[in-house]
């Protein structure tokens, strides 16, 4: 393999807490590299060129465009993805949510919008319905599960907000 | 609800499974990203191919650098129309009327933007994107025909799938004669591509002569028969697994080049190959919602009754197949005028076929339609609410026959009241918001057909007293999985968590295409009637068994719950389905049930859902920007299964109508053909931050016609009405009437 593509590089990373080093071809896209050599395949790519946000995962705190990144540049990060936040329980409460309100239809956009949903509830406390508006509207429903998922993250903000309040 | 449904051999309670808001059976799968897609599978040895596609429209494709792209390192192969493989059948052939001719290359003609021309497989996506790049194409290319002006009309045989093209009842010319008023007007709707968030995918290995596809498919026993067909094969020998569908709205319902090249790649390489579209292909080669035309006239008398509706659709096909939107059908069934007349026409261009998308037909001539409705109540003086009641149609326009059942009145009633319309000022421009916007608000009537087609089932009841049920059916996002398992598990008596339903599978009983809004109601129905035959059988066993309760119970009948079958006159006799199966020694008894629509079912009434959707708009007066601020649909649809998942997709179809009426369309550049916007970014699928707060109301309407279920199907019904509703509250806020579609900014400036 090493052969046939000349322009490989090495990677070291840490992948849902676990620590990763791979060869990858320079041209993957680090939600290829996800789906493809980790077999994470929660995250999909539905545009692949940064609308959609089909492919969000978190890198480094931050939800990212995994098909706006090179798997080569996310060298030395921290990536998490929804498969990773599921097992922590870190999303827990807005995958339950989710489900209750049926926030999703076909699916395909749900890992990534959870990913997106759980940044904005991490950092704006009791957000309005206006504001998730806003924040997740890089996040595209086909299906469209618009109002649901305005419901699910709402219902989470304040059930968190209520929490920390007690 | 009735304890029991219907009368018959194995009657069994129908509600406490159906009818409740069960979450999704698929939902932690889901939610956790478990749940597999086809581009998800990773078979060992998997290659990777790309799809070149056609940059013009019109010609032959002269020069494929093909060495170039042999010697990019990674690059296995590249198929081209020179070294294709042969297959079993021809791609432009037509045998029935589901197929639909595609590009596989058989030949070097391009006949629109977007073509297949080449297929590049490579180790690696990344080589095979390159190697498709490298083939840097050159084309002999022709002048293409684009847009009705461009094209070249003709007279369709048939609109839709096998629709007739026209239709007419009463005399139209006359009833426009005698109107005191009279209304024309003309409506355009543009090219709409499906965009389902998942790009069509395949993953393909043979192993022998066997051929496993991991394909969302909206019709996997069709589609296994098509495959076979292409391959020679016998069906029995292919296996389309889809267990789950990024969104499909109609695209994911055919055979396409790309999935049929990959297959041939992966024989040809002897290795599984996978395939995904980009989504600028996702404007290609996977159909698309046709363009329109249409003009409507209406007569209405003094009183504002109408005296004549004409609708007219004439449809954008392409050069060598035929899928014209059904447009004018709209106005068939849900308006009272005595004289009804609905015409169709095509324009050819060198564009690909167009297809069923969420509505097809329905959404385009609902827009018209409701608008036209709108610009009526207009001239006749009236509420466009009050107008509509006016022509309520008691039965059906354009047979006569009754509606199987028909709660419309209670949609408006019901919506309205929660929308607040009563007091709406008639004249435009009369309302502000606090940041002095103007205020509109508009209505449209929703009306989608009860679909049923046809479908098979199997049940099996085991000895510990739990169940599987089994049929090919797809759910693509709609809940199938969770709402038929609702159905089947009140057709075998038990709680859905009892019951093992195995569907989204090929080799599968045929549970038909999830399309038409019509797979609920038709694999549900051979869900329970499968039910009901192995509840029978097992019931034989019993009545003949002297230790069993029910020993002699044949003339008395039973009842099936809560995994008993009981006397049906003494419920205190009982026995449980494992009590019965273990005394008679057996591990299982099995029952098979079909669906399909009687034909004297269909000959004495019309059958559809209903509902009525209301909007209110905000445009700011100087910039003419609109935005929609909240919307009402309320909705009759039969026995709702499961309100929960029924609720989100009227809500769907409601945010598909907002875009139909503001956002979506495709633009062909005029010289090149191709489309300009394709890709996310231009065209315009509707974010969050443009839709309003939503409010379905669900109207309680029981069907005993439409089928035993009594269940219509909403997964369309939502869109129709939406777009109209959204194009007069814009003539209500700014009293101008914009007749194109989508209304942008530039329609509202003076
Ligand atoms: S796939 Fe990355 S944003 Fe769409
Ligand atoms: S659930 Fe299908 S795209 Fe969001």
């Amino acid at each position: 393999m090493t052969d046939m593509f000349p322009q490989q590089i090495d990677v070291a990373l840490s992948v849902n807490g676990e620590a990763v080093e791979a060869r990858v071809p320079a041209g993957r896209h680090l939600i290829d590299f996800l789906r493809l050599d980790l077999g994470l395949t929660g995250a999909h790519a539905g545009c692949e060129h940064g609308v959609c946000g089909a492919c969000t995962v978190r890198v480094d705190g931050r939800s990212v465009r995994g098909c706006l990144m090179l798997a080569a540049q996310a060298h030395g990060a921290e990536v998490w993805t929804v498969e990773g936040l599921s097992e922590t329980g870190e999303i827990a409460d807005l995958q339950e949510a989710f489900v209750a309100r049926n926030a999703l239809q076909c699916g395909f956009c749900t890992p990534g919008m959870l990913v997106a949903a759980q940044e904005l509830v991490a950092s704006a406390p009791a957000p309005t319905r206006e504001q998730i508006r806003e924040r997740l509207s890089g996040n595209y429903c086909r299906c469209t599960g618009y109002e649901a998922i305005i419901d699910a993250v709402e219902a989470v903000a304040q059930a968190r907000a209520g929490g920390a309040a007690r | 609800m009735p304890e029991d449904f219907a009368p018959g051999p194995a009657p069994t309670r129908f509600g406490s499974n159906s009818g409740q808001p069960m979450t999704r059976r698929d939902g932690v799968a889901k939610v956790t990203g478990a749940a597999a897609f086809a581009a998800d599978a990773r078979p060992e040895g998997l290659l990777h191919a790309v799809v070149a596609t056609s940059t013009v429209a019109r010609g032959r494709v002269g020069v494929l650098d093909v060495a170039a792209a042999l010697a990019h390192p990674g690059v296995l192969d590249v198929m081209t129309p020179t070294n294709r493989p042969a297959l079993a059948a021809d791609p432009d052939d037509k045998p029935h009327r589901f197929s639909f001719r595609f590009e596989a290359l058989q030949d070097d003609r391009v006949r629109y933007a977007g073509q297949p021309i080449a297929l590049v497989t490579a180790e690696t996506p990344e080589a095979a994107a390159e190697g498709a790049r490298l083939l840097a194409p050159r084309y002999e290319a022709e002048a293409p025909r684009l847009g009705f002006e461009g094209g070249v009309a003709y007279a369709p045989e048939t609109v839709g799938i096998g629709s007739p093209p026209q239709f007419s009842r009463g005399d139209v010319e006359a009833g426009l004669a005698t109107a005191a008023r009279r209304i024309e007007a003309h409506y355009e709707t543009p090219a709409q591509y499906h965009n389902a968030m998942e790009p069509h995918a395949v993953v393909a290995q043979w192993d022998g002569d066997r051929l496993i596809l991991d394909l969302p498919h909206q019709a996997p026993v069709l589609g296994r028969a098509m495959f076979a067909a292409f391959f020679g094969a016998p069906p029995e020998n292919v296996l389309i697994r889809t267990p789950f569908i990024g969104g499909g709205f109609g695209s994911k319902a055919l055979v396409t080049g790309a999935h049929v090249l990959a297959v041939l790649a992966a024989r040809k390489l002897g290795r599984p190959v996978k395939l995904a579209l980009r989504r600028d292909q996702m404007f290609g080669p996977v159909g698309h919602r046709g363009a329109t035309r249409q003009t409507l006239r209406l007569g209405i008398d003094a009183q504002g009754r109408l005296t004549a509706l004409e609708h007219r659709s004439d449809g954008m096909t392409s050069s060598f197949d035929e899928f014209v939107e059904p447009a004018a059908n709209a106005s068939k069934n849900l308006y009272a005028a005595p004289a009804i007349a609905v015409s169709h026409g095509g324009v050819r261009a060198d564009i690909g076929t167009p297809m069923a998308m969420r509505a097809p037909g329905e959404a385009s001539g609902s827009a018209a339609l409701e608008c036209a409705v709108d610009e009526a109540a207009l001239a006749a003086g009236l509420d466009p609410l009050a107008f509509r009641l006016l022509n309520y149609a008691e039965t059906d326009p354009a047979s006569g026959l009754p509606f199987s059942s028909k709660a419309l009145r209670a949609c408006y009633a019901d919506g309205a009241g929660r929308f607040g319309w009563a007091g709406r000022p008639l004249e435009p421009r009369r309302m502000r918001d606090a940041q002095g916007r103007l205020l509109g608000w508009g209505i449209g009537t929703a009306q989608f057909p009860a679909t049923m087609f046809a479908a098979q089932a199997r049940a099996t009841i085991r000895a510990d007293g739990g169940a599987a049920l089994e049929i090919a059916g797809v759910d693509m996002g709609q809940g199938a999985w969770t709402a038929l398992a609702q159905i089947a598990a009140d057709g075998v008596g038990l709680d859905a968590g009892r019951i093992e339903l195995r569907s989204g599978s090929s080799d599968l009983p045929d549970g038909g295409i999830a399309g038409g809004s019509g797979h609920t109601a038709t694999a549900g129905s051979a869900l329970h009637a499968a039910g009901g035959d192995a509840l029978a059988k097992l019931f034989e066993i019993a009545a003949a068994d002297p230790a069993s309760p029910l020993f002699g119970a044949d003339n008395a009948g039973f009842v099936a719950r809560d995994g008993r079958l009981r006397r049906r006159d003494d419920d205190s006799r009982s026995e449980s389905y494992g009590e019965i199966l273990a005394r008679a020694g057996l591990s299982e008894v099995v029952g098979s049930g079909a669906a399909s629509r009687p034909p004297s079912v269909a000959e004495a009434c019309a059958m559809f859902a209903h509902g009525a959707v209301f909007a209110e708009v905000a445009v700011d007066p100087d910039l003419c920007q609109i935005r929609v601020t909240r919307m009402v649909g309320a909705f009759a649809a039969g026995r709702i299964v499961n309100p929960l998942l029924a609720r989100s997709q009227l809500e769907g179809g409601m945010i598909w109508g907002l875009s139909f009426a503001l956002h979506e369309e495709a633009e062909h550049d005029r010289v090149s053909g191709r489309v300009i916007n394709a890709d996310l970014a231009g065209y315009h699928v509707p974010s969050h931050a443009d839709i309003p707060a939503l409010d379905v109301l669900l109207v309680d309407e029981a069907d005993a016609q439409v089928n035993p279920l009594g269940v219509k199907g909403v997964g369309e019904l939502g869109i129709t009405g939406a777009a109209g509703a959204i194009a007069n509250a814009i003539w209500h806020a700014t009293g101008v009437r914009a007749r194109r579609f989508p209304i942008r900014i530039e329609a509202l400036m003076g």
